[in-house]
Formats: structure tokens, sequence, C-alpha cells
């Protein structure tokens, strides 16, 4: 359906499907939220308030149309060399964009999360493909095993592959919220993380590594159906 | 050339051997494509002096290769060079002196042309075979070659492939080898989106994997069975890609889906389930429609008697001048009552129409089948529902890690919610630290006792007050039903009330909650319970005072009958015997006829289901919508805040909402059976409640102080649709068990009891054996065994899952038995004795095993996780000694990599390494 109108050549969709949890739709949809943010930007002001009218993505059920506009778009914002389809799939969108996103506005961990998918070099932007990643993990078919690795690594604020205390603190402190009124005391704290370790630090190293939070996790019945991102 | 078509040469064809070694990779193909593997080998031998066959095989052959002329290219090249370096095979073969003998009449053809293109290897090969020609007389190896070959085929195959033919052929081996690779590399594909690399890695892996797998997928096949593979792969392929348009168009199809994911965003994912069970419903509800309409209505109304034919489809003289008045109608009086969509108006005729439908049948079978569907579709959601959840048991193990990590919904989008969540969050981590350490700290436990007690007692006040009002409604009403000219409001009474305790009874019951000062999960819990008590009470009230109406009825029946038979009588009677001609029937809107109460409750069950409906939507536009509208204006001009202080806006009532859904799918499903049209109903108000609610959610309402997450909750609704579902199936089954039927309408009119239709159908209809089987089927001394069957049934597997969950509870012990046993391993010997790895392999990979009884797949870390991983790897000798017992276990594919098959692919399983080596290391990495 989209084929034929969409520059994003059928071949690259197939295998961007076959790589990820997404549907069609979604990854043209994706593609749309990524390049196209003028679109974007129209429509958050669209349903800016309580006036919440469906997106016009939502209506428009075959989506060829819509990422030929997506793209038309984004191409007129490129200047002539780039216009092909496979540099502009390419190009780096800054966190600044991606975080504007309703869907992650409100998130206390998008930084992290945008630093844990970026591929960039200077980690501070994400490719659009990077984006499908992040989206395919957390869309409601991706497993829970992908689903917790990469929950793992957003936790892991330091990036050294465990959860030590200084990362259970900003944990607790991104949960918490930035109020001064929601903050806990520094006992309450100590207190909290000494109960966290004791029961999910299995080896009593100190710290949780994947494994041990991979366990945790697994036993959670509601992990899964709340470590989801929908567009 | 032409000479050495006839001599049938099968394996080089003088112009493929002109090309140079080159080609010979084509060869390789042609003669794969020719003679696969050593039984067509075989064969060929027997079917040697037929040149014909040999002719049209090669053409083919030659078609084939022309197809996979270019990719096995540069495979076959190396194959060669192996082949002539690997020094010469066996001279003693029996394929071998077949080929010779063959090579000798080849030779007189190539000798003539005198081309040198011929390799060494071939050469070595024809000389050989004149060894042996001279040596073995060509009477003998007729027969017993076979049997050679057959005999040395298995063991020796791949030096006989390679050495006989010049490469013409793969080994089973080889092919077998090949096959294992593209078959993991194929699996690979499938699961390359759950591996945690970035895009552009598993791009290119995949697009790796994907060209080996086309590349030697067509190499594969055997024989003649190799077209049949290839057509078989490329269905493969298809299917794949169709599978995934259909599940695109299937993700597409799901109605509403971008409506419930904004309320999820702002809503958090409690609010949504409600909206996602309202869905559910909406497509049962959908499924019973099309099985009442498709197979009662439409017949009915297509094939039936026309309205007016009969009495039963006419509306009586008197009801006739005010029968199209909108009040009546509104009612569901005067026309609406006559017509399919109730009880009464279906005939009692066996068969209708041409098609000889057995309308009557089929009515009692719908009604059955309505909750039959209904009951597979509830259990099976819920068993779908508990499939996931098997660690149940163990939350109380985990909960601070469940808060600290679980707790965030990721879906929650809006600031507002966010904030409402930070705080729930804050306040849950503060409870369960002051539960840690003060957790037997109690003030006052008589008070709260006594007014725990003291709530208690108010609610089941309340509860008996509305069942008693409730049953004093429909007394009254029955009394009303009698009086002509009732007022609007007596008519309607059973429903205003009902609907008004529905709608007052849940705040009061709020409000005395706040007495008990419980948890907000188990107030929440308790609230949950008291409506459901509520209106379950309400329900059966309505119910019982329904069938007294019934009985005072069917009470009545027998005198109307006779009423009836006497005004016929007197009708054709009084005409006078002496005229010829017979009277025109009584017109059908004369006849008298009794109270038909199957339609009197499927009338209630409507006006029920209506008024339901209409005080859902007025309470959502005023509770919600103008509350909503009068905070957001009036707030400009009045003392106090009007948002943040008293009134302030709706929250979305996740428990009444649901509550008022299940009772209401409780009517319908009460209520269908003798008002088919009701589920029609239904469907449209599902259908409108759905748009209106989702405007009115996102219109007017506000997110709870308190967002909690609905995946536990999702089973607790289906739950409670059960034991509605069975609670509706109560009465239902017993007026069809244990009342009889009018006597003047509905299908089953005239028969003693509604089941009597089954007995009528098969005794007419089904031949006699069968009647006999049906009998003896419904025998007590079979029906008996069988639930007893049944009990026991039931028994052995509630055995053998507790046992098997005692196990599963055992395996955990040891688990942690092991882990003790590990820590105080590691704590005695220290780092520093690395060398004693007589028994750390065995608990470290003990240790393997148990991470992956938590978690069947590891998957690979990262790149920068993986490093960190390396270096703890490096640490204690331990972990060392741990990645050397798994080497063999992930070391299988080098080895296992096909030998002919040179550097072309041999990037291929390399690729896989890395893959397989980290995630060994992450599967045994040592815990620390």
């Amino acid at each position: 359906m989209g084929g034929s109108g969409s520059r994003l050549s059928k071949e690259l969709l197939a295998e961007y499907q076959d790589l990820t949890f997404l549907t069609k739709q979604e990854i043209l949809l994706s593609v749309y939220v990524v390049l196209a943010p003028h679109l974007v930007d129209d429509e958050q002001q669209a349903r800016s308030g309580n006036e919440h009218t469906g997106r016009p993505i939502a209506e428009n059920t075959d989506s060829s149309p819509l990422s030929t506009r997506a793209h038309r778009r984004f191409c007129e914002l490129l200047p002539q060399e780039q216009r092909s389809v496979e540099s502009s799939l390419r190009a780096q969108v800054p966190f600044e964009q991606i975080l504007s996103l309703p869907e992650l506005k409100a998130n206390p961990f998008k930084e992290r999360i945008c630093r844990v998918f970026s591929t960039s070099p200077a980690k501070d932007s994400l490719s659009f493909e990077d984006f499908l990643d992040l989206l395919s993990v957390f869309s409601d078919t991706a497993t829970p095993d992908i689903k917790s690795h990469y929950a793992f690594r957003i936790f892991d604020f330091d990036d050294d592959g465990t959860l030590n205390r200084e990362d259970l603190s900003r944990l607790v402190n991104c949960l918490t919220g930035e109020g001064e009124d929601t903050r806990l005391s520094a006992s309450e704290m100590k207190q909290l993380i000494d109960n966290i370790l004791e029961e999910s630090d299995i080896d009593r190293d100190g710290t949780i590594n994947l494994s041990e939070f991979q366990h945790v996790i697994s036993r959670s019945p509601d992990f899964a159906s709340s470590f989801k991102i929908v567009l | 050339m032409p000479r050495c078509h006839i001599l049938g040469c099968p394996v080089l064809s003088p112009a493929e051997l002109t090309s140079s070694r080159n080609h010979l990779g084509r060869l390789i193909s042609h003669g794969r494509g020719h003679f696969p593997g050593p039984e067509a080998v075989g064969t060929r031998t027997v079917h040697f002096p037929a040149p014909a066959g040999d002719r049209l095989g090669r053409r083919s052959s030659s078609k084939r290769a022309l197809k996979a002329e270019g990719t096995p290219g540069r495979r076959g090249a190396q194959r060669s060079q192996k082949e002539r370096a690997g020094g010469s095979p066996s001279p003693g073969s029996p394929r071998r002196k077949q080929t010779g003998r063959r090579r000798h009449r080849e030779e007189l053809g190539e000798q003539e042309r005198g081309k040198a293109a011929c390799e060494g290897r071939r050469k070595r090969d024809e000389r050989a075979s004149f060894k042996e020609q001279t040596a073995a007389p060509k009477k003998e190896k007729e027969i017993p070659r076979k049997e050679k070959s057959k005999r040395q085929k298995k063991p020796r195959s791949s030096s006989l492939a390679s050495s006989a033919s010049g490469g013409e052929s793969l080994s089973e081996e080889e092919l077998a080898r090949i096959l294992e690779q593209v078959e993991e590399k194929k699996k690979l594909i499938a699961t390359m989106r759950s591996k945690p690399w970035p895009m552009a890695k598993k791009l290119t892996e995949l697009r790796e994997a994907q060209e080996f797998v086309e590349k030697y997928e067509g190499a594969l096949g055997k024989g003649k069975g190799k077209r049949l593979y290839a057509y078989k792969m490329l269905m493969a392929k298809k299917w794949v890609k169709f599978k995934r348009d259909f599940d695109n168009f299937k993700t597409q199809c799901i109605p509403w889906e971008m409506k419930i994911k904004d309320i999820e965003s702002h809503f958090g994912s409690s609010v949504a389930s409600y909206f996602i069970f309202l869905r559910w419903m909406y497509g049962v509800n959908l499924v019973l429609f099309g099985l009442i309409f498709g197979l009662v209505i439409i017949p009915e109304v297509l094939m039936g008697m026309p309205y007016g034919s009969i009495p039963r489809k006419t509306v009586p003289r008197a009801e006739e001048e005010k029968a199209m008045d909108f009040s009546v109608l509104w009612d569901f009086e005067g026309y609406v009552k006559y017509s399919a969509l109730f009880y009464g108006y279906y005939n009692n005729q066996r068969t209708i129409g041409w098609l000889r439908y057995r309308l009557p049948m089929a009515y009692f079978m719908v009604g059955v089948s309505v909750f039959g569907y209904s009951l597979i579709i509830v259990i099976r959601s819920m068993a779908s529902n508990t499939q996931g959840s098997t660690g149940e048991g163990e939350s109380d193990n985990f909960t601070f890690s469940f808060k600290m990590f679980t707790s965030w919904d990721y879906l929650i989008g809006n600031s507002e919610t966010a904030d409402n969540k930070y705080a729930s969050i804050t306040t849950s981590f503060k409870e369960s630290i002051v539960d840690e350490q003060e957790s037997n700290k109690e003030e006052n436990i008589h008070l709260t006792r006594f007014l725990r007690v003291l709530a208690n007692f108010l609610i089941i006040c309340c509860l008996c007050g509305s069942g008693y009002l409730i049953y004093f409604v429909v007394k009254r009403s029955q009394q009303f039903s009698k009086m002509q000219n009732v007022s609007w409001y007596e008519r309607n009474e059973v429903e205003i009330v009902m609907s008004l305790l529905g709608m007052f009874c849940p705040p009061l019951f709020e409000t005395i909650a706040a007495l008990e000062n419980y948890h907000p999960r188990t107030g929440l819990k308790w609230q949950l319970g008291r409506i459901f008590a509520l209106f379950l009470g309400n329900l059966y009230t309505f119910l019982l005072a329904l069938m007294d109406d019934v009985h005072l009825k069917l009470a009545n029946e027998e005198t109307i009958k006779n009423i009836t038979h006497w005004t016929l009588f007197n009708y054709y009677n009084s005409s006078g015997w002496n005229e010829s001609v017979p009277r025109p029937p009584l017109h059908p809107a004369d006849v008298p006829r009794g109270s038909c109460w199957e339609t009197a409750v499927g009338i209630e069950f409507m006006r029920l289901t209506v008024s339901d409906m209409l005080v859902t939507y007025i309470t959502i536009l005023l509770g919600d919508f103008l509350r909503a509208c009068f905070v957001r204006f009036m707030n400009y001009c009045w003392c106090w805040d009007l948002e943040a202080g008293f009134p302030s806006y709706a929250e979305f009532d996740i428990s009444g909402n649901v509550l008022g859904l299940i009772f209401n799918q409780g009517m319908i499903w009460m209520g269908s059976f003798y008002a088919p049209g009701l589920v029609g109903i239904n469907v449209l108000r599902l259908l409108t409640s759905m748009y209106f609610q989702c405007w009115a959610v996102m219109s007017s309402n506000v997110p709870h102080e308190r967002v909690f997450k609905a995946s536990r909750s999702n089973n607790f609704y289906m739950g409670l649709l059960l034991l509605v579902l069975f609670l509706s199936l109560l009465p239902v089954a017993y007026t069809i068990m244990s009342l009889p039927p009018s006597f003047d309408c509905g299908p089953f009119s005239g028969k003693n009891r509604m089941y009597d239709v089954l007995q009528e159908t098969i005794e007419n209809d089904f031949p006699t054996f069968l009647g006999k089987i049906f009998a003896f089927l419904a025998n007590p001394g079979l029906i008996i065994p069988a639930i007893l069957l049944m009990f026991l049934a039931i028994y052995y597997l509630n055995s053998v899952s507790k046992s098997l969950s005692r196990a599963n509870a055992q395996l955990r012990k040891k688990i942690q038995v092991l882990r003790e046993v590990e820590k105080s391993h590691k704590s005695v010997k220290g780092k520093a004795t690395a060398r004693d790895s007589e028994d750390t392999p065995k608990s470290s990979s003990k240790n393997a095993t148990q991470l992956q009884l938590t978690k069947e797949e590891t998957t690979p870390p990262s790149a920068s996780q993986s490093q960190a991983m390396d270096k703890k790897a490096q640490g204690p000798g331990t972990s060392n000694s741990a990645s050397r017992t798994t080497l063999p276990a992930s070391g299988h594919l080098p080895i296992s990599r096909p030998p002919g098959i040179g550097p072309d692919s041999g990037h291929a399983p390399s690729q896989t390494h890395p893959w397989r080596s980290a995630s060994g290391k992450s599967a045994q990495r040592p815990p620390h």
C-alpha cells in the first residue's frame, strides 16, 4: 500500500519489519514523527488542552499519502544533495526534538532512553533507525527479555553494567519527581535501597547485575504491560 | 558435440569441458542438478546405456545450471582446488569403474577433437579407470556393482562424490551441513528482532544472512525433490510475506486503537483497561448479534408468515389505535411488541419457507449457543490472561524491587498524570518503608474495629433496603399493569428506581467506606465487592418479582385458553350450519389471547437496558460534563478555587463503569432468549457509549489521584463477568427446563416444555438409530458415570498442577541453596585461588543453568556492557574456568562448518561467532 507512494523503499520497509516488533503503519508513522517535525508541531497545537481530536494519522488508515507527505515535507527541509531516502534516514535528530514528543515529554527517564538508544558517537542525537529501535523495544509485542534488557540499561545511569547504590538513588529520584515535597529524605532513601538490595541482590555484591535484574523483572506481573510507549 | 550427446555423456558436456576450470562451479551445480546424491548416481549406472534419458536430463540440468549460475561459482572453484590437493580418491570404488568405462567412450570423442581442456585430475581419473577396466572383466560388473555401490556409498560418500564426478555434486553430509547452516541463518533472521543490537548492525546482519540463505537455499534439495524444495521455499517466503501483510491488516482492523491509546497516555493504563474491556465486550456482542440475527430473526422475517396472518403476529383490536404512538412504542408495546424482536412473534410451525428451515429448533439452539459461546470466550480470555502471570505467588518477595523497577507507567504522556504518578510512587515508597519499619504498630485498634463493623452494618442495611425497595416497586408495578391509563412514571417506576439506586448507592458506599480507613487498594476491593452485591441483589430481587408475575400469568393461562377456544367455537358455530360456504376465519386481531409471559419478560429486560443506558448517559452529561463546564467557567468569578477546591473535576469511575458494563451484559444474556432483538440494542448501546465515554473522559475528567495499574484487574473483570454469566444462566435455564411455554405465542407454543423441541427433532428428522443413541446418551446410567469421570479428571489434573507447582517451589529453593553455597565458596577461597578449577566449573556451570532458568535465552549485552563484563570475567579465576566449560557447547558451530565451503561462506559463521561467544559469556558470567 504505502510502497508505491512512499520513498521508503519496499525492501527497506520489509527489512525494518523483520527487525523490529513494529507493523508497517507504525514504521511509517515513526518516519513521519521523526522526519517531519513540523507536522508534529502543528498537531501538538491542535491537541493542546483537553480539546483532543484523534490524530490525523489515526483516521488515515491507508498510510501511503501520509508517508509521501511526510517524506516530501522532510525532503523540502533538506539541502539538494541530501534528497535521497538513504541519506535522509541517516540524518541525526537532536535529543531536544525527540524529547519534545508528547509520548516522552512526561517520562522521567527520557534522557536516559535517548542516551541508551543513541548510536552517534557523541550520544546527543538519534538517527531514524535508532528511533525505530526505541519504538520496537517499547512496542506491545516486544519480548519481555529485550524489554528488561533495555530497562536495565536505562536504569544503569553510569553505564557500567551494574546497578549500584548511586544508580538506585538516582532512579528513586527520577521516580519521585523533582518536587521538594515528594523527595525522600536521606534516611528513607538509605532504607529503601537497603531493602531493594536485600531482595534483588542475590549474590550480595552490593550491586544488581543484569541477570539479577531480569530475575526480578520476570516475576513482575505488570512490567511488560507498562514498559510501553505508543506513538 | 552431437556425438557426445548420443553417447550420453552425463557429466561433462564438451561445451563445458572447453570452458576452463573457472566454470567448474557451474559444473557442480549442473551435476548436482542432475545427480545430486549418491542414490542418483547409483541409478544412473543402471540407466547408463540409455542415451535418450540422459539427454533429457541434461537439458533440464543445463537450464538449472543457468539459473544457479554465478551463485556457487566461487565455492565450486574452491572445492575443486581442495580436491586436487586432497590426494587421489580410492580407485577401488565401483562407481569409479563405471565412470571409467564411460569416460573411455567419451575419450574417443574428445581425443578426436583434440582439445586439451581436460584437467589434470580428470586425466588422473581416466588413467585409473583405464587400469580398472583392463583388470576387471565387464561381465562381472553388471550386478554386484549396484550392490557394492549401495554398500559403500554411506561411509565414503563424500570422497566418492567428490572424486568420481569431478565436483559434480555435494555429498549428503555437506548438504546436511549447509542445510543446518541455512536453518540457523533462518532462525537468526527470525529472532533478529529480539536482539539488543543497534539497527545498523541488525540490518547488515540481516542482509548477510538473507544473502547466505538465498545463495545456498537453491543448492539444497535432493534429486527430484529439488524443484519441490525450491517451490516449498518460495511458498514459505510468500507465506511469511502474507502473514506479515495479514498482521498489518489485522492491526489496522482493530477499532478505536488510537482513541484508547490517547486515553492510555492521559489517564494511565487503568482507565484504558475499561475501554479495552468495553471494546472486547463489543466484539463478543457482535458475534452474538450475528448469531441471533443470522439464524433467527432474518429467517423469520424472510420466510416466516407475514405480520397480521395469525393472532400472535397481530396487534390486538383493543390496542390498535394507539399501537403506533411514540409513547407506546417507546415502552416496547404496540407494533414493537408484535414484531420479530420478541419471543411471542415466532410461530410454532416446525419448518418455514422453501428451505424448510426448522425455526423452533434454530431458536432453541441459538439460545443455548449464546451461552455456550459466551462461556467459552470468557474462559478462554481468562486462561490466556493467567498464562502470562506465573510468578504471582512470589510478588511479596520483591515488593520494593517491583515498586522501584516497574512502577513507572511508560504510557503516561500527560504531565498532570505524571505528577500524580510521582506523588503516588512517593507515597507508596514511604508507606512501604513505614510498614517495614514498624509493622507491628497499631493505634487504637478498638476504634478502627468498631468503625469497620459499623460501616459494614450500614452497608448491609443499605443493601437490604434497596432490595426491599425494588421488590416493593415491582409488586406495585404488577398492580399498575392491571389498571388502565396509568401515568408514565407509574409504568416506568421499576426501571427508574433501579437506575437511581445504581446511581446513588455507590457514592454512598464510598462515603461509608471512608469510616473504615482501609488501605486504598483494599478499599477498592471492598467497594467493588459491595457494588457487586448491590447490583446482584437488585437484579435478583427484580427477577424474583418477575417470576412471581410469570407464575401469576401462567395460572391465568388456563382460563384464557378456554375463553379462546370458546370464542372460536362460538364464532364458527354462530354462522349457522345451513350455510354451504364456510365463514371467513375470524380476523386475527379479534382473537382473545393469553398474556404471553415470555414476551413480558423480554420487554422488561429491554426497558431495563434502555433506561440503564439513558441513565448512564445522563449521569455522564450532568455529573461529569456540566460539572466540568461549571468548574471551568465559574472559576473566574467564584470566591474559592473551584478547580482545586470542593467540586473540582470528576475522576473516571472505573469500578462503577466496569460493574455497570458487566451487569448490563448479564441482563443481555438473561433477556436475549425472550427478546432476540435485545442484543442488537446492546450493540448499539456499546457503540455509542464507546464514542460518548471516550469523548467524556477526554473532555471532562481528570486523571486519578491514585493512578494504579490495570494488568492485574483484567482477570478480575473477567472473573466477575464469568460469575454474572453463570448467575444469569440460572434463571434462563430454570424457565426453559421447568416452566411450560405459553400456549398461543412463541416458537414452542403447544409443547409441554421448551426443550421438547429437541426431542421432536430427533424423533422426526433423524434416523431412528440416532434417536436411540441419543436416548441412550440421555440415560442417567451413562450421565452419572460421565460426571464422575469428569470429577476424577478434575481431581487428577488438580493434583498434577499442585505437584508441578511444588516441584517448582523446590527448584526455586534449590537455586537459592546453590547461590548460598556458591557465595560461601567465593568468600572462602577469594579471588586469588584461580587454580582450583575442580569444583568451580561445576558450581559456575550450575550458575549458568540457574541463570538460564530464570531467563531462557540470555540476551547478549551491548558493546559497552560486554566490555564491562569482559573486565569482570577476567577478574576472578572462576569465571575463566566457567567460560572454558562452556566452550564446547558454543563451539560446535565452527566444527560443524562444512569443510568444502571456503571463505565465501566461511565469513558467515565467523560472523555469527562473536554473537555466540558474547551470548555465551553473558550466559555463563558468574554472578558477583
